[in-house]
């Protein structure tokens, strides 16, 4: 497909859709899907065709929407013929509703109201903060296109960003675009991604040994991290079986960037779903040539290949990573050699987590200058977040960086249920932190986050109430990592074994303040003497509630406790735990 | 010695496949083994075997791999698997909890399968469902917002009705 091919399917697919008097776009998300959403979704094609309405009427199956809590969802847009328009609207031509907990018997009551009178009884406004108070930018296409048709993403302006850059801008002017947007990795760390696109450019695939299978003719690398393991986290999963056709465009242009022939996404094999979204999306993109041999009618080529996890967390950590693809366990090497310029079979690879892929095409479309008015001064655009725990509105949100914490819990998170005070939320996973209440004014930005104590992140954000125990959840994290450390080296190995025993020794009301220094003494030697990310960050729940909430560590102490016993500290022999 | 299964078992045909597809290189031995579980449930000695023979690789190298992901279990399991999610979210709404009853009812513990061979209860990292927590899934499906009291009930029933039609 060159790009006059491209704005032809486009303008017809368009064309088709604008005859349809109503779209009724339900969400068959991995969330919705659990409720029954395709039954759903079919019992609405049979209303409709037992009506004789399916020629003027769309049923189509989108991603994720956000607002989970109240799945399955059903938006239903229509014409509003010739009327005038109606605040909110768009171009004051369409209309659109909101159904919440639809159920496959409701399909009838809702084709019979089509064009009529909303359902009461099913309708959920849709100017409630948790949808006015967002920006999306990532998501914009999730919950409106069908991830399953190449047309869908074609339709609302999908691979023009790729043509733009295979036709128009050179690697240099791509690299340069993406540098002066301030796009920062959306994977955890936030490294600008400008700067690392640079890095691999300018790598020299024969500085290093290489052994590339064969077979792939790539010497150069562009892999997407969409291994996702952090506990609580759903963003990546949401865009994949949302939106996979934006993953695909952002890599491709990655590659045209690096100058890679050759990409791989890594997907947890507990998503089932978006891999195989992602598998027909990759077919679909081949089959139009947009992905494959001489793309568009030009010289570039690039390929991309599924491989799946096999629940290992730690295989999230970019070095880890490459040894699973190559077949291997996934333990982490030391760096440097960074993988920009040594990675995948020692050639030099760019390894980007999926959210910053599925911001690349906007800002080749829209311009970085766009991209850099979204945010705060050091962190650009938008971030999406799972929003989840005590909240009333559980689900995914997208929000420009900056924004504070109390907007997002209160605001669109809608606040906490069941008349309970709010005491925390725990952003950044296993390797994050709890922010208290007294921060809840800060903006969220990369900076923000870490000065007190937590992190961005991948974007998992849990919001816990007043009758959360803090040292559990440390002790939750804490056996989190200490499952997950994959072995290599000592201080993760055995310092989350220790680290856990004694959380538990407090939680068992065993422990002695000597057990705390202990404690804390575990945490600073893991935190600076780890292998990898995994284990140097495996103390951040521990220490950031023992920061905000020692007390709770204390009250917990063993009822004989005196300052001036030493107590045994629990020194038995640590179990090699992977 | 009995005759060579990887001979006449057709499933072997599916591993095969996924090796040939990788060009029999080392980088498809986790497909390989996603493969091979997915035909067989589990990871046997044999398959594993057959796998590093036709790879080329040590058998250290394969048991090493396939003993480091979470997701291949070389222990074959019960008829029907009740997977608790034990994520964050599903943590702090109680998912212990949840895993504590379906223990008790089952009398088994988590990673384990009950005596008949029915029904495995393992626990998985987090499906991604977290506004539905607490998670379980049966045989695949997912129930969402599950309760200590009613949840053994859940399980009880589907595990009825599937035992019913096999
Ligand atoms: C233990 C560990 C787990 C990680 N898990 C993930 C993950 O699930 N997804 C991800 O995108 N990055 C993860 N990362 C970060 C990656 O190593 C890497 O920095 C990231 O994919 C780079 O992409 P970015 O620059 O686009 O953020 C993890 C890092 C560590 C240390």
């Amino acid at each position: 497909m060159n790009l006059e091919e491209l704005n032809a399917t486009a303008a017809s697919e368009r064309l088709a859709q604008a005859k349809k008097r109503h779209h009724i776009r339900v969400c068959v998300g991995t969330a919705c899907q659990a409720l029954n959403s395709e039954q759903l979704a079919k019992e609405l094609q049979a209303e409709l065709r037992r009506r004789g309405q399916n020629g003027d009427v769309e049923v189509k199956c989108v991603g994720c929407p956000g607002l989970c809590s109240l799945g399955p969802l059903v938006e239903i847009e229509s014409q509003v013929n010739g009327q005038a328009a109606i605040a909110g609207t768009e171009g004051g031509q369409r209309k659109s509703i909101l159904y919440q907990f639809v159920k496959p018997e409701d399909a009838g009551e809702i084709v019979a109201h089509l064009g009529g009178e909303p359902i009461k009884r099913l309708e959920t406004p849709l100017d409630q903060p948790f949808f006015t108070r967002q920006t999306k930018i990532v998501l914009e296409h999730c919950g409106k296109i069908d991830p399953e048709r190449i047309e869908d993403y074609i339709a609302v302006g999908g691979y023009q960003a790729l043509m733009k850059v295979l036709t128009e801008m050179t690697p240099q002017q791509v690299i340069d675009a993406i540098t002066r947007s301030g796009l920062r990795g959306r994977g955890g760390a936030g490294f600008p991604t400008g700067l690392k696109w640079g890095t691999v450019a300018k790598a020299d695939p024969n500085a290093y040994p290489t052994s590339v299978p064969v077979g792939i003719q790539s010497r150069k690398f562009v892999i997407c991290n969409g291994d996702e393991g952090d506990p609580g986290a759903f963003m990546d999963r949401s865009v994949m079986e949302g939106d996979p056709h934006r993953i695909l465009e952002g890599m491709a242009i990655a590659a045209y960037a690096v100058g890679a022939n050759h990409g791989f996404i890594y997907v947890r094999a507990e998503y089932p779903l978006a891999v195989k979204r992602l598998r027909t999306a990759i077919r679909q993109a081949q089959r139009a040539g947009l992905l494959g041999n001489n793309i568009g009618g030009t010289a570039f080529s690039f390929n991309v290949d599924i491989r799946l996890g096999a629940g290992a967390f730690v295989c999230g950590e970019e070095t880890a990573l490459m040894a699973s693809i190559e077949g291997g366990r996934g333990v982490p090497r030391p760096r440097p050699p960074f993988p920009a310029e040594c990675g995948l079979w020692g050639c030099p690879t760019l390894i980007n987590n999926v959210e910053t892929l599925a911001n690349v095409p906007p800002i080749i479309m829209k311009g970085a200058d766009w991209f850099a008015s979204i945010g705060t001064e050091k962190s650009k655009g938008t971030k999406v977040f799972a929003l989840t725990g005590q909240v009333a509105h559980t689900g995914l949100i997208e929000v420009p960086m900056g924004i504070t914490l109390r907007e997002i819990v209160f605001d669109i998170g809608g606040g906490i249920p069941g008349g309970r005070q709010f005491k925390a939320v725990q952003t950044g996973g296993p390797s994050g932190g709890c922010i208290p209440a007294q921060f809840l004014d800060m903006p969220v930005d990369y900076e923000s986050l870490a000065k007190v104590g937590s992190i961005m992140g991948s974007g998992g954000m849990i919001v816990m109430d007043d009758s959360t125990d803090m040292v559990e959840v440390a002790r939750f994290f804490m056996e989190f990592c200490m499952d997950e450390s994959c072995g290599k080296c000592i201080p993760c190995r055995a310092g989350t074994v220790q680290m856990h025993r004694i959380l538990t020794k407090i939680q068992e009301g065993k422990a002695t303040r000597r057990d705390i220094q202990i404690l804390e003494e575990l945490c600073d030697l893991v935190k600076h003497t780890s292998l990898c990310g995994l284990g140097q960050s495996a103390p951040n729940p521990v220490i950031s509630t023992l920061r905000y909430f020692r007390d709770e560590y204390e009250k917990k102490l063993a009822a004989d406790e005196t300052n001036g016993k030493t107590p045994q500290p629990s020194a038995q022999v640590a179990n090699p735990s992977a | 010695m009995s005759a060579d299964p990887t001979a006449s078992d057709k499933r072997y045909k599916i591993i095969e496949a996924t090796m040939r597809r990788y060009g029999y290189q080392s980088h498809g031995l986790i497909e390989a083994l996603h493969s091979a579980q997915e035909a067989f449930g589990y990871l046997d000695d044999v398959t594993l075997w057959h796998i590093a023979r036709t790879l080329h690789l040590p058998p250290s190298k394969v048991f090493g791999v396939a003993t480091f992901y979470n997701l291949f279990t070389l222990k074959p399991q019960g008829a029907h698997t009740c997977v608790v999610c034990l994520g964050t979210a599903c943590y702090i709404k109680g998912a212990r909890e949840v895993l504590a009853a379906l223990e008790a009812e089952y009398d088994v513990k988590a990673g384990g399968t009950t005596r008949d061979n029915q029904l495995s209860v393992l626990t998985a990292r987090c499906f991604g469902s977290c506004a539905l927590a607490p998670v379980i899934t049966f045989d695949g499906e997912t129930i969402g917002k599950v309760a200590p009291a009613t949840v053994t009930q859940q399980i009880a029933q589907r595990l009825a009705a599937v035992q019913q039609t096999a």
